[in-house]
Formats: C-alpha cells, structure tokens, sequence
C-alpha cells in the first residue's frame, strides 16, 4: 500500500461520483423519503417508527453501498480499467481500501441527513447519541461495500450483480431482528443469524436505541463488523488477480 | 543493441484453445517493433504475456531484464488495452492525472500527454462524450505519460483521422529516439512500413522477425500485404 496511490484511488473514485449527479440526488434524497414513508405509515405508533426508523438508518447504507459497489468495481473488470491498474504500481489493497474509504465518506454524508432528518423532522427518540448512529450507519456501509467488492468477482454482468443484492442483503435484513426478534426464532434460524454481520450491526443500533451511554455489547458488536469488513476485504483481494487466462 | 523484451518458445492457452504455439522473439531496445497479423492470430495475447496479465502455460519472457510482470517493470511500462481502458466518468485530464498519480507523476506530466495525443482542446471534457477516436486517443495519453521504458500498444492508430493518424506515428519515433521501446500491433499491413521491424504472427505462430526492408526482399515483392500472403503461401507449402 502507498499513501499516495490510495490518497489517489479515494478522490479518483469520489470524482466519478460527483460526475454522476443524479446518482448523489438519489444517495441522498432516497433515504430521506423511505424514512418519511416509515413516518407516515406509523403516525400513530411512534414507538415502533423509533424501533424500525433507528434499523433502517443501519439498513440503508449497506443495501445502497452494496449494490453501488458491486456495479462499480463490475465495470471496473468489463472496462479494462482493472486490467490497466494491475499494470501499475497499484497495490490491490490501494483499490480495496480507496473503494472502502470513498463510499465510506459518502455513506457518512448520506447517514447524516437521514439522521438529521429522522431527529428532527420525524421526531426519531433513542436514549444514546445520534453520533453513534452515524458511526454504526457508516460501519454498516462500509461492510456494503466489502462485501460488494468481493461479491462482483462472481457476476460477469450487471444483470448478474444485481441478483447479488437479494442473495446477499435480503436474508440478513430478514433474520436481522427486526422482524422477529431474534431469540424468539426456530433454533437453526438464529444460529443462521448468528453468523450474518447485519444482526450485530442491528443490534448495536437497538443498544444505542435502550441505553443513553455506549454498553460493551455495542463496542463488541462493532467490533465483529469491522472484523467481517475485513475478511471481506481479504476475501476480496484473492479474487483480483494480476494474471487472467 | 540489447534486447528489451525476450520471449522464449511461449505457449499460451485461452480457454482448450492454444493461441500461441512456442512463440520466440527478441525486440531490441529503443526501436519501433511492428506486430502484425489478422485479427485472432494472437497479438493481443502476445502482448497481455508481455505486461504480465496473461497466464501463460510455458515457456519465459524476459523483459527489460525481469521476468514479465515483475513489480519493478511496473513503473516502466505503459500498456495500451485494444478497447480504450480509461474512466467513462471521468474528464480527460482526471483520467490523465489519476494514472500519472500512481506511477509518481506530477499534473504537468498528465497534461503533456493530453497535449500529445492532441487531445487538449477536449481536456475537460467528460470521456463518454468523446468520439471512438478521441477515446482511444485519452486511453493512450494515459499510456505514454512519463516516457516508459517500454510502450505496449495495442492497435493504438484503429479509427484515427489519416493527420493524426500519422501525427501519433511521428510521436512514437520521437519518443523511441528518446530511448523507448516501442511495441504497437496493427493489423493494417501499410502501417507495418513506419515500422523498424516487423513480427509477422498467424495463428499464433511467427511468420516473420526482420527489418520492412528484409521482409520485402525474402518475398519478392514491394507491397508488404503481397509479402505477407507470400510467406503464409511459402510456409504451407513448407509444412
């Protein structure tokens, strides 16, 4: 790794998005209306707009950053531009990370509005602070974008990539514990849970949701996160390979 | 002179089909190497082995003194892909400063190679909106900036206007008189002419390794795609 490479990769990255403005609209301005959508759904029961609302600021990021990555790094293979960067003194961690950090940085902007709003505007009530919510949601997207990475290694189309998103989003948001708390699932279907990332980052938001300071199950929780952001990563280095057939 | 890159009895397989057959060549340093040959023949991949994205099956190419794909070549060789490789997103310039960037390049540099190609009236604007030459032409700014040792080109002059068709011709002696080692791959035979020597390659075998002069004079003829036919010709007979 080379800082200047990967300082490079963050604001070649970041420019791309820029570029694309309808693409920074949509980050910014989807999450606000889906939140505004949970507001109006649950107008007479705020208790579970706060419970669902705290989830979905965790949830966003990583669907989002997920499928934007997955495309991202797709066309990066199709173009040939791969190709090229693994002819330069580009390091696969500079890509990896640079990835990382520039969705990581736009994912902070996107959960900032989406908190804002949802404190503000919807009246959103949780016993801890906003900034761990922020923190949580950015983790959570960087864990999008990890497991993007290494996901479009195994689409060789953008149709293809797309199906990732069902295969790998929805089944952690199903057994995450919003729907069913998850102590109360079939056996086989919380040891399922137990391993999906998704359920620990849900449950630290649900911590800072109960407790009005940070508890040690949200500081473990974050720390399997950030542990399944980096076997992610690893994984994802494996599949780039400097030599093809 | 000595060689800047050596390929020794190279195999490649794409696939269950094998593209090159025990391919040897040396290209010497400083010099203008014309790779030609119908498209399919196998250029692409001789030139993926030579920058080291290829997986070959045996055989070893030696390239400024390092094995192909070595990390110290990759600070001295630029690679020009066939399809232009270069953000569709991005602006000219960005494109041209993010690839200066990782080899250690300052703007400046970026911006010379814009200029080279012809390209800075269109700098600043976005590569998608580029015509298929203008693109072509930002894919290969991005290959020449900072004057690598060794330039890999991929049929760089493919739908390019005759003026600037010529132009990057020029550009590319003037960058080997400074020392660079040139391979470019065409498969328009009146190309193979502006070329100091030439690798004729068919169905992934060498036809011929010689100076235009030398290829014109073994065929018996002045017109280089009538040399080409001759010595397939000559070698079926052979086989």
């Amino acid at each position: 790794m080379s800082a200047r490479i990967l300082g490079a990769t963050i604001v070649r990255i970041l420019r791309q998005l820029l570029h694309d403005r309808r693409t920074v609209a949509m980050l910014i301005v989807v999450p606000a209306l889906l939140l505004a959508l949970l507001y109006f759904m649950y107008d007479d029961q705020p208790m579970v707009f706060d419970r669902i609302a705290l989830v979905m600021l965790g949830v966003f990021p990583f669907v989002i950053m997920f499928l934007v990555t997955s495309i991202a790094m797709l066309r990066e293979r199709t173009s040939g531009t791969l190709e090229r960067l693994l002819t330069t003194p580009l390091g696969k961690l500079d890509l990896l990370f640079g990835y990382g950090i520039a969705f990581g940085l736009a994912a902070a902007v996107q959960a900032s509005v989406a908190a804002a709003l949802a404190y503000w505007l919807f009246d959103l009530d949780t016993a801890g602070s906003t900034g761990l919510v922020i923190l949580i949601a950015v983790v959570n997207a960087v864990l999008g974008v990890a497991l993007g990475l290494f996901c479009s290694a195994f689409a060789r189309t953008e149709f293809q990539a797309v199906q990732f998103m069902p295969v790998v989003a929805v089944p952690q948001i199903l057994l995450c514990g919003l729907f069913v708390s998850r102590d109360q699932m079939a056996g086989w279907l919380e040891a399922i849970s137990d391993v999906l990332p998704l359920s620990y980052a849900v449950e630290a938001l649900q911590e800072v949701g109960a407790h009005a300071d940070p508890t040690a199950t949200l500081w473990r929780d974050l720390g399997i996160v950030g542990g399944c952001v980096v076997v992610a990563l690893v994984l994802a280095a494996a599949t780039l390979r400097r030599r093809t057939a | 002179m000595t060689s800047a890159i050596e390929v020794q009895d190279l195999v490649v397989e794409r696939g269950k089909r094998r593209v090159l057959h025990g391919l040897t060549c040396m290209i010497p340093r400083g010099s203008v190497t014309g790779l030609l040959g119908p498209s399919g023949s196998g250029k692409t991949t001789l030139m993926r082995a030579v920058v080291g994205v290829q997986v070959v099956r045996s055989g070893s190419i030696m390239v400024l003194g390092e094995p192909a794909g070595a990390a110290p070549l990759r600070r001295k060789v630029g690679y020009l892909t066939q399809a232009p490789s270069v953000y569709a997103d991005l602006t000219v310039r960005e494109n041209a400063r993010y690839f200066a960037a990782l080899s250690g390049y300052d703007a400046a540099t970026a911006e010379r190679a814009v200029a080279d190609v012809g390209l800075a009236d269109a700098a600043s604007q976005l590569v998608a909106t580029l015509s298929g030459g203008q693109r072509s032409r930002a894919s290969l700014a991005c290959a020449i900036l900072g004057e690598p040792e060794l330039l890999v080109l991929d049929e760089p002059t493919v739908g390019q206007d005759p003026v600037l068709r010529d132009e990057l011709w020029k550009q590319f002696h003037d960058l080997a008189g400074k020392g660079t080692t040139i391979l470019v791959s065409s498969h328009v035979m009146d190309e193979a002419g502006r070329c100091e020597r030439l690798l004729l390659i068919r169905e992934g075998a060498l036809i011929a390794d010689d100076t235009p002069a030398a290829v014109r004079e073994s065929a018996g003829t002045d017109d280089l795609d009538e040399a080409f036919l001759r010595l397939i010709r000559a070698q079926e007979v052979t086989a």
